[in-house]
């Protein structure tokens, strides 16, 4: 394998070269991004300030003298309690609330985004590898393989409905091979992995398509390289094309679990949260829909701290490059060039801060 | 900012109620800040309802505005599914929208959005007339004893049989418990409902529980449903799905695959709407043409109490051309339109005579069952927090349904979940 | 120039690399194909479904028959319909519009970040990355109500207002854009950039000839994640459109059966049979783009 290794980092640039042509980019660097934070301040900073801010003030109540509706007030920290410590009032909250579906919306919600994520992975691997190879017809087993990734998800999730009915067509199919009638959408598990079945189905393509664009950058020499040094087929994948693709795939991953987390329509229009499938962001629409929009406002907070730490154990620990590689890795070459595709991932993790 | 002046707004407007609960209460601020004078403002308006699925209301606004060329209505359609509805609704309410003017509400959203002071309560100056109407649809369209929708379709649930295998339908839940004998002779399912969790279900649980005699809320809103009546009701849907005659794949029936399930003939006994009637003569995979009948919900000793569907329309309390408003919903809830409705699209009117005209049930074989089913109905609980109630019914039938929860538990758990969806968490 | 020629022989040469592998173990071959049929099916089972049911006339709704049986142009028509108010061919050109626009302006955009971020260094470099993810981690539907009611004040939420679904779609679709721009850029051979300087180029040119070409895989992959997910967009999609701008999701979910509570799956699944054709006839078309490089190489070779 050392002759892999040494092929791989030709694509490294001479640092000293690059860094003189970049330099003093300060501020072109800041208006170049300018843009992008004007966008994501009106529609998304705005917004997201105003939730965390009214999430601190309380749910409007009913004067039981007039039957109409006053605004609450300010509610310290009572509408993260109320899901945090399933507390209902004074009492904690009974069964057939929304505030008691807390716990096992998060953990359903995480079991969603480990099982999908990781077969979507696996599957997308596979996809684009294959997509990435020259034979008859390749042009249309590529569109093929993006249909699902171009169905609407509104439409997807009543498609499934449909398939997974009781009376449907996969029941049915099962049938003729002597399985089921499974209840697809009430059977606590059968109902999950109807869910999680159509999330993969759905998204695998988006998944193969990132990571097929990635292993267009791999240069051929490495894998003539590879070739000549008699490596099978599986060390060529294990030390070469998933070293290569690692961004691109984590990239993909990443923006993967961050959509999981907050799935909604499959298991809304699916299961309606039946056998314990009601995801985080249901739970938030169902507040939002019984008027708690503050309690919501709470929720939706938690949900994006959920998140963000789970994007820091991504970036933290799950091959830090997603976020911090592209610059950091830089830096850390222009220290010591390294010599090994694992190396330049080491030397990534060991190099995130700024 | 919006939020802070719908504070305002709002305990402005109970302020004023507080004064004076006998007088105007909230309509004249209507707790949007509008001036009393939109009252008696005339003008163009804007109608919205949830998809017309036949073709009823492009006729209908021209009617109208070819009779009102200064005071045209302008219809929009929201989309044909009620969760989304309802959101549309609340975000223009929220943002004080003075873009609609008269919009359709389910009729188990009236209690929400009056309490919010989004609609313009229908007395005094701005009453309407309801001699004649069936009770439970105008019952339903009160809340605190003042009307704040107009009442325009009515529904209710109907008790489907194959009159070829049953000679008289079941009145008694006791017959419907011994008849499915028959349909195991026939090797049929006996009793398709809709028992997925969702809406249906909360119907088909509290007809249940109504028919067995008991209430989810009293007149107050304040939820009753711990009773031993409501554990009966729950727990003759628990038995049925033991002992075989509501198999277990209902749990995932919602309207349609009850329907798809009975016109092929696995079913002798479906509780449906109206609607499944008409398709069930004309669908092409039907199996049971002239092979059905309906009956009214069979209940204790009579019969059974139905859930009451359909939808009101109400005047927005951001409305400018109030007055105009209240004339369209006079339009809308006159008999020549309740007629149309009826002869043009099914729509259960909600004029008790309409049920029992010649012309109609000569077309409409169903009507009169449907108005014993109608006149039996009971509101779903009318009350503010409804989404929270329906989903402190739906959480816990369905555990016990699905066997995970004893009915005594099931029900002793919906009145802990309502009383807290009710405090306002 | 040399670096450039050095490149495409590169890419072809990989093509050749594996066509060896092929040609020396046709099992391998077989399992390649065996491979693609799993592949072929689990992309098009459930929309061979989706289409057998939209040609299936609305009676046999349920028919389990897994052929098309009773089939009908019926649905393809009801989808079509103006008749109940449904203007879905109207939708289609509005979701394009606005597909294209959200597209063009969030690559644009998209690339300016990825660039600086990729191959610059300024201050606050970190915190503006951490912000651009953070921008994709809180739950879309509590972003609705305020910007439901800034709008609203704005004056967007009637007549043709385009923006107030463009806005909103270029920024929940720049984080993925930035992220998998930046990723690709990063992997990029720069040295190649910096040879073709040195060979005489301007730095724009040598962007333009050499790098952008190598780009274009990751450039049209994100073009059109971006365009799909604009595409596909409901939640907001359904407050903030107007007659004249609604969109195909939105449409779709107007559909209506003849009565009340009467599915109409099978207009449905006419209409989502309708609306991927647009994203099949993009992506043959944009295909050689998507992989081009290396297996372009290979079919030269």
């Amino acid at each position: 394998m050392s002759a892999v290794a040494q092929q791989a980092p030709k694509k490294a640039p001479t640092p000293k070269a690059r860094k003189s042509l970049n330099a003093g980019q300060a501020r072109n660097g800041l208006l170049l991004v300018l843009p992008t934070l004007l966008f994501l301040s009106v529609i998304i900073l705005y917004p997201l300030i105003n939730a965390v801010v009214i999430s601190f003030e309380k749910d409007a109540g009913l004067d039981k003298a007039t039957g109409m509706f006053v605004q609450g007030g300010g509610a310290g920290i009572s509408n993260y309690t109320h899901w945090l410590l399933q507390q209902c009032g004074t009492e904690s909250c009974p069964p057939g609330t929304l505030g008691a579906q807390f716990y096992s919306a998060f953990w359903v919600t995480i079991f969603f985004t480990v099982v999908s994520v990781a077969i979507e992975t696996v599957l997308g691997i596979w996809f684009a590898m294959i997509m990435n190879r020259d034979f008859k017809g390749r042009a249309l087993v590529r569109a093929a393989i993006l249909v699902p990734w171009a169905i609407p998800t509104a439409v997807t999730a009543k498609l499934f409905y449909f398939i997974f009915a009781y009376d449907g067509i996969a029941n049915h199919l099962l049938g003729n091979i002597g399985l089921g009638p499974f209840l697809w959408t009430s059977d606590p598990w059968a109902a999950k992995f109807a869910i999680i079945i159509a999330d993969v189905w759905k998204t695998t393509p988006f998944m193969a398509l990132l990571i097929l664009a990635g292993l267009q950058l791999i240069p051929s020499d490495v894998y003539e390289a590879a070739e000549i040094d008699g490596a099978t087929k599986w060390q060529t994948f294990t030390k070469i094309t998933l070293p290569l693709v690692k961004v691109p795939l984590m990239v993909a991953v990443l923006f993967r679990t961050l959509d999981v987390l907050r799935i909604y329509d499959l298991p809304a229009i699916l299961t309606n949260g039946v056998g314990g499938t009601t995801s985080l962001s249901m739970l938030v629409v169902s507040q939002i829909r019984a008027g708690g929009f503050n309690s919501a406002s709470a929720l939706s907070t938690l949900v994006f701290l959920l998140i963000a730490f789970t994007a820091f154990l991504f970036i933290q620990f799950g091959g830090a490059d997603v976020i911090k590689r592209p610059p950091g890795a830089k830096k850390k070459k222009d220290a010591a060039p390294p010599t090994a595709p694992a190396a330049t991932a080491v030397a990534a993790q060991s190099g995130v801060t700024p | 900012m919006a939020q802070i002046s719908k504070r305002r707004t709002l305990a402005a407007c109970a302020g004023i109620a507080v004064a004076a609960i006998t007088a105007a209460g909230c309509s004249s601020s209507g707790g949007g800040g509008t001036s009393s004078s939109a009252n008696n403002a005339r003008g163009p308006i804007t109608f919205v309802q949830g998809k017309d699925n036949v073709g009823l209301l492009a006729p209908m606004v021209a009617a109208w505005n070819a009779a009102h060329p200064t005071e045209k209505v302008t219809a929009k359609e929201q989309t044909d599914k009620a969760d989304q509805q309802h959101d549309d609704l609340v975000q223009n309410f929220q943002a004080k929208s003075t873009t609609y003017d008269v919009v359709a509400v389910d009729v188990v959203w009236t209690a929400e959005f009056a309490a919010k002071g989004w609609l313009t309560p229908l007395k005094d100056s701005m009453a309407l007339d309801t001699t004649g109407f069936l009770k439970a649809p105008v019952a339903a369209a009160t809340y605190n004893n003042t009307l704040y929708a107009a009442p325009v379709s009515s529904d209710g649930g109907l008790l489907y049989y194959r009159k070829d295998l049953v000679p008289t339908p079941p009145k008694t839940i006791a017959e419907l418990q011994a008849d499915c004998a028959i349909a195991k002779k026939n090797g049929m399912s006996c009793y398709a409902g809709q028992f997925a969790k969702y809406e249906g279900l909360t119907c088909n649980v509290t007809e249940a529980m109504n028919t067995f005699g008991g209430k989810a809320v009293d007149a107050q809103g304040k939820p009753t449903i711990d009773s031993p009546e409501s554990v009966a009701g729950l727990q003759y849907l628990v038995d049925g799905f033991k002992n075989g005659m509501i198999p277990q794949q209902e749990l995932t029936f919602q309207e349609e695959q009850g329907r798809s399930a009975f016109e092929d003939g696995k079913y002798l006994f479906m509780r449906n709407w109206p609607y499944a009637y008409s398709l069930g003569s004309t669908d092409a995979s039907s199996k049971i043409k002239g092979k059905f009948a309906v009956a009214p919900l069979p209940g204790v000793s009579g019969p059974g109490a139905s859930t009451l569907g359909g939808h009101s329309a109400a005047i927005s309390a951001f409305s400018t051309h109030k007055a105009t408003a209240l004339d369209f919903l006079k339009f809308l809830t006159s008999a020549d339109q309740q007629k149309n409705n009826m002869e043009k699209g099914s729509l259960a009117p909600v004029i008790e005579s309409m049920y029992t005209d010649p012309s109609l049930v000569s077309k409409y074989a169903y009507l009169p069952t449907l108005l014993t089913s109608i006149q039996n109905a009971v509101p779903r609980p009318v009350t503010p927090f409804y989404q929270g109630v329906t989903t402190a019914i739906q959480d816990n039938a369905y555990a016990a349904l699905s066997g995970s929860k004893t009915a005594a538990q099931a029900v002793k758990d919906m009145q802990a979940a309502m009383l807290a969806a009710s405090s306002g968490s | 120039m040399t670096a450039v020629t050095a490149a495409t022989t590169r890419a072809a040469d990989a093509a050749e690399a594996q066509e060896i592998v092929f040609k020396k173990d046709t099992g391998a071959k077989v399992r390649m194909y065996l491979g693609l049929a799993v592949l072929v099916i689990w992309g098009l089972a459930p929309a061979y479904w989706m289409v057998v049911t939209a040609f299936r006339n609305v009676g046999y709704t349920f028919d389990t028959s897994p052929w098309p049986t009773h089939v009908t142009l019926d649905n393809f028509k009801t989808a079509f319909s103006t008749g109940r108010g449904n203007h879905f061919g109207a939708a289609l050109v509005h979701s394009i519009i606005i597909g294209i626009v959200v597209t063009a302006v969030a690559m644009l955009v998209g690339m300016f970040a990825a660039y600086a971020m990729a191959r610059m260094e300024f201050p606050g470099k970190y915190v503006v990355l951490g912000f651009i993810l953070g921008a994709s981690m809180f739950p879309g539907v509590a972003l609705l109500t305020p910007l439901f009611k800034l709008f609203a004040n704005l004056k967007w939420l009637a007549g043709a207002n385009y923006q107030a679904l463009v806005i909103p779609y270029i920024s929940f679709a720049l984080p993925l854009t930035i992220y998998t721009l930046t990723a690709f850029l990063a992997e990029m051979p720069w040295d190649l950039e910096e040879s073709a300087r040195i060979d005489g180029c301007t730095p724009a040119q040598a962007f333009r000839k050499i790098m952008l070409p190598l780009a274009t895989p990751g450039l049209f992959t994100t073009a059109i994640l971006v365009f799909l997910a604009s595409w596909n967009e409901f939640m907001l999609a359904s407050q903030f459109t107007t007659p004249q701008t609604q969109t195909v999701t939105v449409a779709i979910a107007s559909f209506t059966g003849s009565q009340p509570h009467q599915e109409p799956y099978t207009a449905v699944m006419a209409a989502g049979a309708i609306v991927t054709v647009p994203l099949i006839i993009m992506v043959l078309i944009f295909q050689r783009w998507i992989v081009s490089g290396l297996t372009a190489g290979g079919v030269k070779g």
